[in-house]
C-alpha cells in the first residue's frame, strides 16, 4: 500500500463532492427521508398503542441509522468505480501506478467518510426529532459501526466486481446489492421473525448479528459480545471472499479487455 | 546503439475467435519516437492497452525497462505515462485539481512547480482554475498531455494525440513532443492517422494490419519498398489491399 496513492484517490473523490454540492443530496436527503418515515411511524405506533407498545419498536430508528451506515459504506466502494466510468477517467486510473490494495483501501476510506457524515447527521436528528439517542450505545456503537463498515465494504467489492464483469448494463447493482440481503438481514425485525430456513441465511450475514446486538444493547444497556464476535468473524470471511472475487474479476477483466470496453462505452 | 527501453516479443491477443494482435515483435530504443500506424481495427489500440497493462496478452511478452510488465506492473507504470484522445480527466474537477491528483498518483516531487512548468509549456496557464469539463477539444488534449508529462516519463505512449485538433494546436502538440524527447530523452510510441504527424516526428514506423506487423523501418525505407510517394499513399494502399508490395501490372 502506498499512502500517497491512497491520498490522491481519496482527494479526487473529495474534490468531486466539493465541486458538485448537489451530491450531498444523495448523502443527506435520502437517509433523512428514511429517518423521517420510520421516525414518524414509530411515533404513530407509540401514540396509538399506549402501554401495549412493544419497546422494540423504538429500535426502528436505530435500525434505519445502522442500515444507512452499511449502505453508505457499500456505496463508497461501488460509486468510486462508477465515478471513473462516468467521467471517462477509468483508463487514466487503471493505467496509473495503482495497486489493487491502494484502490481498495481508497474505496474503504471514502465509504468510511460517507458513513461518518450520514451517521452524524442522522444520529443528531434522531435525538432532536424523536428523542432517540443512538449515542447511548457509547463505545459499543463504534464496534457495531466497525462491523457494519466492514460488511458494507465487502458488499461494495461484490457490487463492483459484478459491474466490471457484466458491464454498464449492470450499473444498477451499485444500488441494488444491499437490498438483495435486506430481507434476511434482521434490520427491522429479529432473526426469529423469519421462517426457519431463512434464519440460517440470516445467521450467515454479519449485519444480522449487528442488528440483533444493537437491539439487545439498547434493551439491556450491555454490550452484546456474542453478536459482536460472530459479526466480526463472519466479516473476516466475507471481506476475504469479496477481496478474492475482486482480484479475480480484475484479472478476468484484463484478460477479456473489459476495462477498455467499459471505458469506450 | 542506444539500449532498448521496450521489448515486445511475439505479442498475441485473441478475444474468442478474433485475433486482434498476432505475433507482433518490436523494440523501442532510448530516446526514440516510434510511429504505430494502421487502419481502424489494425490492433494498434489493443497493443497500446497491453503496453499499459490494461489488457493481458494471450501469449508473448512485454519487457519495459528490462522487466516483465505483468510481474512489475505498478513499478513500471510509475516510470511511464500515456495520453489518449479517447480518455478524459474528470470533467467536474478544475485543471489544477486534476493535475494535483495525478501528480500525487505518480508521486511527482515538487508537484506545484512541475504543474506550473507544464501549464506554461503547453500554453494553458490561464486555464489553471477552469473546470476541466468546460475546456475545448484542443485545451482538453493539452491538459491530457500535461497529465502524461507530469512524472517525466521515460516511456510515453501517445494514442492519436492530435486527433480532432486544428492545425495550429496540432503543430504545438508536435513541438512539445519533440521538445520533451530532446530535453528529457523520453522514448515515445505514437499512434496517429495523421501522416504529417508521423513524417514530422517519428524516426521509425510500424505498420500494422489485421493484427499483424506488416513493416518496421524508417519513412524512407517504407516509401522505397512500396514505391509510393507519400506515407498517406502507403496507408491507403495497405487499407485497400492489405499489402505493402508495389502492385504488379497484370501480364497483357
Amino acid at each position: 500500500m502506498t499512502p500517497t496513492t491512497v491520498s490522491a484517490l481519496v482527494l479526487r473523490y473529495l474534490y468531486l463532492f466539493t465541486r458538485t454540492p448537489i451530491r450531498l443530496v444523495e448523502l443527506i436527503f435520502w437517509p433523512l427521508v428514511d429517518l423521517m418515515v420510520w421516525g414518524y411511524l414509530t411515533r404513530f405506533l407509540q401514540k396509538h398503542t399506549g402501554d401495549t407498545f412493544p419497546y422494540e419498536i423504538t429500535f426502528l430508528i436505530g435500525a434505519v441509522i445502522f442500515w444507512d451506515i452499511l449502505f453508505r459504506a457499500q456505496q463508497g466502494v461501488a460509486m468510486f468505480f462508477l465515478e471513473d466510468v462516468w467521467s471517462r477517467n477509468l483508463l487514466n486510473v487503471f493505467a496509473a501506478p495503482v495497486s489493487h490494495a491502494d484502490y481498495l483501501i481508497s474505496t474503504y476510506i471514502t465509504g468510511l467518510l460517507r458513513a461518518t457524515v450520514t451517521t452524524s447527521i442522522l444520529g443528531l436528528l434522531a435525538l432532536l426529532l424523536y428523542s432517540f439517542n443512538i449515542f447511548q450505545l457509547e463505545w459499543s456503537l463504534l464496534l457495531y459501526i466497525a462491523n457494519l463498515l466492514m460488511f458494507g465494504w465487502a458488499l461494495g467489492m461484490v457490487s463492483t466486481s459484478l459491474i466490471v464483469r457484466w458491464g454498464p448494463a449492470a450499473e444498477s447493482l451499485a444500488w441494488a446489492v444491499p437490498f438483495f440481503i435486506q430481507p434476511f438481514a434482521a434490520v427491522f425485525y429479529p432473526v426469529s421473525a423469519l421462517p426457519k430456513p431463512l434464519q440460517w441465511v440470516s445467521q450467515c450475514l454479519p449485519c444480522s448479528h449487528v442488528f440483533e446486538g444493537m437491539r439487545e444493547s439498547l434493551k439491556t444497556g450491555e454490550i452484546s459480545w456474542d453478536h459482536l464476535g460472530l459479526a466480526a468473524g463472519l466479516n473476516v470471511v466475507c471481506l476475504g471472499l469479496a477481496g478474492w472475487l475482486f482480484v479475480r474479476v480484475m484479472r478476468t477483466a484484463r484478460e477479456k479487455g473489459l476495462l477498455t470496453k467499459f471505458a469506450s462505452q | 546503439m542506444a539500449s532498448s527501453i521496450l521489448q515486445v516479443s511475439h505479442l498475441t491477443k485473441t478475444f474468442g475467435a478474433v485475433t486482434s494482435v498476432n505475433d507482433v515483435s518490436f523494440a523501442l530504443a532510448e530516446g526514440e519516437i516510434l510511429g504505430l500506424l494502421g487502419v481502424n481495427g489494425a490492433g494498434k489500440t489493443t497493443a497500446i492497452n497491453m503496453l499499459l497493462g490494461l489488457i493481458t496478452p494471450t501469449s508473448g511478452s512485454i519487457e519495459i525497462f528490462g522487466r516483465d510488465l505483468q510481474k512489475h506492473r505498478v513499478e513500471t507504470l510509475r516510470k511511464m505515462n500515456f495520453c489518449s484522445t479517447y480518455t478524459q480527466l474528470p470533467g467536474n474537477l478544475r485543471v489544477s485539481q486534476n493535475l494535483k491528483v495525478f501528480g500525487m498518483l505518480y508521486q511527482v516531487p515538487q508537484l506545484s512547480k512541475r504543474i506550473d512548468e507544464l501549464l506554461a509549456m503547453l500554453e494553458i496557464s490561464h486555464l489553471r482554475d477552469r473546470v476541466s469539463g468546460h475546456l475545448s477539444a484542443g485545451e482538453s488534449t493539452r491538459l491530457n498531455l500535461c497529465k502524461a508529462l507530469l512524472n517525466r516519463p521515460k516511456l510515453l505512449l501517445l494514442d492519436e494525440p492530435t486527433a480532432s485538433l486544428d492545425p495550429d494546436i496540432a503543430d504545438k502538440v508536435r513541438k512539445v513532443v519533440r521538445r520533451i524527447r530532446e530535453e528529457e530523452g523520453t522514448s515515445i510510441v505514437y499512434t496517429s492517422h495523421n501522416m504529417r504527424d508521423v513524417e514530422e516526428i517519428c524516426e521509425r514506423i510500424i505498420f500494422m494490419h489485421q493484427g499483424k506487423l506488416l513493416f518496421v523501418g524508417t519513412s524512407a525505407e517504407i516509401l522505397a519498398k512500396s514505391q509510393e510517394k507519400t506515407l498517406e499513399d502507403v496507408f491507403i494502399r495497405i487499407a485497400r489491399s492489405g499489402d505493402l508490395e508495389p502492385l504488379t501490372t497484370p501480364a497483357s
